[in-house]
């Protein structure tokens, strides 16, 4: 990789990057072509698109839930969500008495064939230590204010098991279709911070 | 290790601030790292336990000041040297200028590029299809091991020495503690593990809440049937 001269100068994490890349390529270890493959394949083809799917079809299938909620991974792979962190996963399921959220304390595990890669705030410093020990709180901030006997379940990913949450269906939502519930269901509300809401516009 | 990636349950890292339609990546520096990671990693040079170990050895006041990817960059740097992959004189002369010549060295298990998707979309499962007896049935009572081992653990400080209960058994998997340290898989099995709040918090837990944590057989200490906790 060469750089133009009239180019501002790159950041030094650009540069740190560029030079790693660089001696990568050049040591024979790394083809940039496959690096544009990698990119290309988490920008357009994984995402939480994928999970919104899944959610959709158990709402409206109650054998795919019970298959789902039985043997997750299998269920999720018959859609065509499979692969790297992804390869064992787990499906729980928020009820009006009880709610699920997922984090990883330890690092930034997360389920990529259904949800895309995390948002920075997941793989965030404050997330991390705060929603294992005060998960309520944490949740008001994303705007959900749990009743004191709803019971919040957190699922701590400290293993190669990744976990989905599977929302509520929204009230209001009676005759929808899979597509158009697959449209209001949200990333935040897979990990477990949010609810579905009838009148969202999902797909955050 | 008790670093600080071991961060359940510390207060006073600010507040969690979701950004509303934030891009996949902040800059083409973290596509092109991300992408790095990946590729480096498939050479089979260190295994997925390993490189968050490497993570987790960055110091620590690095570590909370570093973006996300800024941590996969320094850990891949370290990777890299440290397997021999590279030379800290070729990284630092590459640093200096990046037209700096090395020699190739190629790899048998180079990522071509008409593999990628297939193998993305194939992963690799820690779970391993071999005959381990299970240590501990869905229903027991068991205590976190209390321990500090330097090395690499999954085993958060936060649950170190609590009481909980096996809820579900996921099979036999690789142990990560043991192959981040190069010592083979040493299949176990792997549970979840249900922590009453009150458990690992005390009085800060709410009555209602529980923590599931994903814990191996060494991690588990069986408690006799009606031990107090």
């Amino acid at each position: 990789m060469t750089r133009p001269t009239h180019h501002v100068p790159p950041s030094p994490m650009e540069a740190r990057v560029q030079a790693l890349e660089s001696l990568l390529v050049d040591k024979g270890l790394v083809e940039p072509a496959a690096l544009d493959r990698i990119i290309e394949f988490y920008e357009s083809k994984v995402g939480p698109r994928n999970g919104a799917r899944v959610v959709a079809k158990a709402w409206c299938e109650p054998d795919y839930k019970a298959w789902l909620l039985r043997e997750p991974t299998a269920a999720i792979a018959s859609l065509g969500f499979t692969g790297r962190q992804g390869e064992d996963m787990v499906v729980v399921e928020n009820t009006a008495t009880l709610h699920n959220v997922v984090v990883c304390t330890l690092c930034s595990c997360y389920p990529w064939p259904v949800l895309g890669l995390p948002p920075t705030w997941y793989k965030s410093n404050p997330y991390r230590s705060r929603v294992v020990i005060d998960p309520r709180s944490v949740l008001r901030e994303f705007g959900l204010d749990l009743a004191d006997d709803v019971e919040v379940r957190v699922w701590d990913s400290t293993a190669e098991m990744r976990y989905l949450v599977l929302p509520e269906r929204p009230g209001g939502t009676d005759g929808w279709d899979e597509a158009a519930l697959a449209a209001i269901v949200s990333r935040d509300a897979m990990i477990g911070v949010a609810k579905v809401q009838a009148t969202s516009e999902g797909a955050r | 290790m008790n670093s600080v990636h071991d961060m359940g349950g510390m207060h006073g890292l600010g507040p969690i601030a979701p950004a509303p339609d934030e891009p996949l990546f902040h800059a083409e520096w973290e596509r092109r790292m991300f992408a790095l990671n990946l590729a480096a990693g498939a050479l089979g040079a260190w295994n997925l336990d390993r490189g968050r170990h490497a993570r987790e050895r960055i110091p620590g006041e690095v570590y909370l000041a570093a973006s996300y990817y800024e941590k996969w960059a320094i850990a891949v740097e370290m990777l890299c040297v440290e397997t021999g992959l590279v030379t800290a004189e070729e990284l630092a002369a590459k640093q200096a200028d990046l037209k700096a010549s090395v020699a190739r060295t190629g790899h048998e298990r180079v990522v071509r590029p008409e593999r990628v998707e297939a193998g993305l979309r194939r992963g690799s499962s820690a779970k391993v299809d071999v005959a381990v007896a299970a240590r501990f049935q869905i229903g027991d009572r068991v205590r976190a091991r209390r321990f500090h081992p330097t090395g690499h653990t999954r085993l958060p400080r936060y649950a170190r020495g609590a009481v909980g209960v096996i809820d579900r058994d996921h099979g036999v998997h690789i142990f990560a503690d043991a192959h981040a340290a190069g010592e083979g898989p040493q299949p176990q099995h792997l549970y979840s593990v249900k922590f009453d709040a009150r458990a690992l918090w005390g009085e800060s837990g709410h009555p209602k809440d529980v923590v599931f944590i994903d814990l191996w057989d060494t991690h588990l200490e069986a408690l006799p049937t009606g031990a107090a906790a």
